[in-house]
């Protein structure tokens, strides 16, 4: 298994895979173009998501956003902190605007998904 | 479909880092550095906001006060020179066709604002119906317009254009020269203290670049939209439309007159009748917002829309409209909002949920 790996997806998640655990977040585009985010519905702990299923939703000024799981896998974490301070993802998308973490979650389609380097190509095609 | 339309403060909006959007037909800015930051900024020091986009009316000559007065459900006849007055425009069944504020400037000179989105089926409206020998001219293009608002919007006027404005009562108005005639009015759509400025168009962009040097931040129609929402205050399109009254909207107090106007009589006969839905405020504790088009239930049973919803940034919670049956339409009932993801309890409250003048 590849270890401390960050993976992208087309509807602009990032998913930190370390070991057995892979945390999930929204890139810095993706704040960006939400604009200022003012809620977030963090799933349970032990909801089991397929990969490309909708993961939780995040509210901005406008409008209502899902995330969408990058793998399948179950919810064993999510951050607290955004309960109260869900600007945490503008300020840090991905790093203390962190969302949930997966534990287990199916490493068999991390290859789908795409590099930072890939990503970087996509955001300047789209 | 005509191509979309631009204010003269376009390019400064792209200068100044904006997001530009589609609003009625409009190249508009969303926001600059953020619709939180900017809502904030007004509530606790100035911001300005473009409002070119809407509608700008001169009536005038022998009788355009009667004229006017059978047009609106504004009871100009009461109104002094210097004045402004919140109203409608209503079709014959009553419904409402725009919301407006009416300027006086003389018993033959008057301004009526109007909304952007409604104008051209507003400028249609009034001129076809105004008695002949009532002069009419739509001065949108000639006449341009931005908002000051916020608790220090006078002393960025005073320092900018040198003008008092402090001592005005609020709407009311008064003209100055800025290349021209000019005209501040203590009015706005925040709910808070500030003025709307009316000044030729050729020389709007020097007036807002005055306020940019004197450190005077542009906010965008996402925080126009909160900030109106939390002062209590109906948009056009959400809160109201054809479909409903003044007093389905909760504002009769706004088509009270005694002189006949057009729709009054539908407007008597819906009263009779009883509305079969009531415009109602709502707040919800948490940060999940309703949003316009959701189904409001009571006791699961449905029993209105959302108009309008938001997290509120200054309250911190979510307010919102609604339109819902009167017997719900009372401040202390308890109602749901169904977001299609899960219920959310709400309470309905009287509106301005934030009062600040």
């Amino acid at each position: 298994m590849t270890s401390n790996m960050v993976y992208y997806t087309r509807d602009h998640e990032w998913l930190k895979v370390e070991g057995d655990e892979a945390t999930v977040g929204i890139t810095d585009h993706a704040q960006e173009a939400l604009g200022d985010i003012t809620f977030v519905d963090l799933p349970k702990i032990g909801k089991v998501v397929k990969a490309h299923d909708s993961l939780l939703v995040v509210e901005s000024v406008k409008a209502a956003s899902d995330v969408y799981a990058p793998v399948s896998g179950t919810v064993s974490a999510v951050n607290g902190k955004l309960g109260s301070a869900p600007e945490l993802i503008n300020q840090a998308a991905s790093g203390e605007g962190w969302i949930c973490k997966l534990k287990p979650f199916d490493a068999a389609t991390l290859g789908s998904l795409m590099t930072a380097t890939q990503y970087e190509s996509f955001l300047a095609e789209h | 479909m005509t191509s979309i339309q631009k204010t003269p403060l376009c390019d400064a909006h792209v200068q100044l880092g904006a997001r530009m959007v589609d609003f009625s037909g409009w190249f508009m800015p969303v926001q600059y550095d953020g619709i939180l930051a900017e809502h904030h900024r007004t509530r606790t020091d100035v911001t300005m906001f473009d409002t070119c986009h809407m509608g700008r009316f001169w009536v005038s000559g022998p009788g355009s006060m009667a004229g006017l007065s059978l047009l609106l459900t504004t009871d100009v006849r009461v109104m002094r020179d210097g004045q402004c007055k919140y109203g409608f425009l209503l079709n014959e069944e009553g419904g409402i066709l725009d919301d407006l504020i009416t300027y006086r400037f003389n018993a033959e000179r008057w301004l009526v604002v109007v909304n952007a989105g409604t104008l051209p089926k507003d400028r249609e409206w009034i001129r076809s119906r105004l008695p002949a020998g009532i002069a009419f001219e739509d001065a949108s293009t000639r006449l341009a317009k931005i908002d000051v608002q916020g608790p220090n919007a006078f002393a960025k006027v005073q320092q900018v254009l040198g003008i008092e404005v402090a001592s005005l009562a609020y709407f009311r108005f008064k003209t100055f020269d800025f290349g021209g005639e000019a005209i501040v009015s203590r009015t706005g759509y925040t709910g808070e203290k500030g003025v709307e400025l009316y000044v030729d168009s050729t020389r709007i962009v020097e007036l807002w670049n005055r306020f940019v040097e004197a450190g005077v931040k542009p906010a965008g129609l996402g925080a126009r939209d909160t900030l109106r929402l939390e002062a209590g205050l109906p948009l056009y399109g959400h809160e109201l439309s054809e479909e409903v009254s003044p007093e389905e909207a909760a504002m009769e107090r706004y088509a009270a007159k005694t002189e006949p106007y057009i729709g009054c009589e539908a407007v008597r006969r819906r009263r009779e009748q009883g509305p079969a839905k009531v415009l109602a405020g709502f707040k919800i504790e948490g940060r999940q917002s309703a949003r316009a088009g959701q189904a409001v239930l009571a006791d699961g049973v449905r029993i209105g829309t959302v108009t309008s919803g938001s997290f509120s940034p200054t309250l911190q919670r979510v307010v919102g409209f609604a339109y819902v049956e009167p017997a719900c339409a009372v401040p202390g009932a308890r109602i749901q909002v169904d977001t299609g993801r899960n219920l959310l309890d709400a309470e309905v409250v009287k509106a301005p949920f934030y009062k600040a003048i």
